[in-house]
């Protein structure tokens, strides 16, 4: 990607990494990006770097606006390495006595990743830098989503770089909202629901503040992803939204099968749901992954988890998305377990006490069936995905 | 003394060791914290905190 002009004097110089399609365990069937904001001004910015491996783009990219020997304060949103790990080239290139600007918080994680004498400027939350024409002010994120990110946010352009919020792992030539078109809100909810999920409480707080304080803004720079300039308020509307966790009117059932008894439980569960008016939908989790099951969670109502019993415990699969699961901490939601077995059964009880520990409204009773579910199998596998489908309709009232 | 656990970030307040860096002394109650104290890690207030189990 070349240096592309956003605003006046202001630079997107990130770089696209086309082939990445494992970001630590999310898939990203579309590859990704790191972005890099340069702004020209009296004095001259770099707004984060990119992933190690990719400097000598960055460098190339900035080399087409301005010497990058002439960038006279860099700044760190977001200390995590797709952001921070071309800093010691950057800041070699650059020079090494220039200033660094980052959160208190960014400073400490920076200088455990890197271990560099920079001359660090830990900022204060809602300090101003007097850049010339244009000022830069600091806004700590704390836990949006590290203790060190924070976003930057230029006044007089109304740019609100935002580090990795807002972001989405999209790779492509098209920068901007209005150019990719709608389909990059999906890329943009499942970011949310596999990186944010955890941290609503505090993205509500966030965007009141926002609102308060009545910033305006006209363009966000997230750090992954397209540039939202056309409609930024479409986004925040659906981080407000997807923060609520209100839930829609649907079920997802994810289970793994041995033998396929537990899928035919899962899908009469699913079409027991349906018959109730509700969207369900059967996931088999090892022909989906985690973090695409996790979207999917993020706006169903209810969570309806199977596994057979092996070695009298869970499917190591299952256990693996509840365990993802867990840590991404839904909120609002029915839960259910169910699973076929053999002789012991154990699954079930062990997936109801693992919902309950991420505290989902539990139905009443599970449902066990042993060996191949027959009609009268399958028959109480709608009828009890029907309650499942009623409890979300009564939820929802 | 209870500890309590920061629901957003998982740190830990131990009143035993308190929070020196942020002027709480060590044997400092969660309860007796100044109701300005924030979370060490991720600056939340003192609502976002449980108690431990």
């Amino acid at each position: 990607m070349n240096a592309v002009e956003i605003a006046k004097g202001v630079y997107s110089v990130g770089v696209i990494d086309w082939n990445i399609r494992d970001f630590h365990g999310y898939s990203v069937e579309n590859g990704s990006t790191y972005n890099a904001f340069l702004i020209v001004d009296e004095k001259v910015v770099l707004i984060d770097t990119v992933k190690k491996g990719f400097e000598d783009q960055l460098l190339a990219n900035i080399a087409q606006v301005i010497d990058p020997k002439k960038i006279d304060i860099m700044i760190s949103n977001h200390t995590e390495m797709d952001h921070s790990g071309s800093l010691p080239r950057i800041m070699h290139a650059i020079g090494e006595d220039k200033p660094l600007y980052c959160s208190k918080m960014g400073q400490k994680n920076l200088s455990e990743h890197f271990k560099q004498p920079w001359k660090y400027h830990a900022v204060e939350n809602g300090e101003t830098l007097d850049i010339g024409s244009r000022s830069l002010t600091f806004l700590e994120t704390r836990m949006l989503h590290w203790p060190d990110s924070m976003f930057t946010y230029c006044k007089e352009d109304k740019i609100l770089f935002s580090s990795d919020a807002f972001g989405q792992h999209y790779a492509g030539f098209e920068l901007f909202d209005d150019v990719v078109g709608h389909t990059i809100m999906s890329h943009a909810k499942k970011y949310f629901a596999n990186i944010l999920m955890l941290y609503t409480a505090k993205i509500l707080k966030v965007l009141e503040q926002v609102r308060e304080s009545g910033l305006e803004i006209d363009m966000i720079c997230p750090d992954h992803g397209i540039i939202w300039r056309k409609e930024p308020e479409k986004i925040i509307a659906a981080y407000d939204k997807w923060s609520r966790q209100a839930g829609e009117k649907k079920a997802i059932v994810v289970y793994d099968t041995m033998w396929h008894s537990t899928q035919k439980m899962a899908e009469a569960i699913a079409s027991g749901i349906a018959a109730e008016g509700v969207f369900a939908k059967p996931v088999h989790i090892r022909s989906s992954h985690r973090s695409d099951i996790m979207t999917e969670v993020l706006d169903a109502k209810a969570v309806v988890v199977g596994s057979p019993t092996l070695n009298n415990n869970i499917f190591p699969t299952v256990s693996d998305v509840l365990t993802y699961m867990k840590g991404l901490k839904p909120k609002n939601k029915i839960g259910a377990a169910f699973g076929s077995y053999g002789w012991s059964g154990e699954s079930v009880k062990l997936i109801r006490a693992e919902l309950e520990a991420m505290k989902f409204d539990m139905m009443a009773s599970d449902l066990r069936v042993q060996y191949v579910p027959d009609d009268a199998g399958l028959e109480s596998c709608v009828a009890f995905g029907r309650e499942i489908g009623r409890a979300v309709n009564k939820a929802l009232e | 003394m209870d500890k309590y656990v920061c629901d957003i970030c998982g740190y830990v307040y131990d009143p035993e060791a308190g929070d020196p860096d942020n002027g709480v002394s060590p044997g400092t109650a969660f309860a007796d914290l100044p109701a300005d104290w924030v979370c060490p890690v991720c600056g939340a207030s003192k609502d976002d905190f449980s108690k431990e189990d």
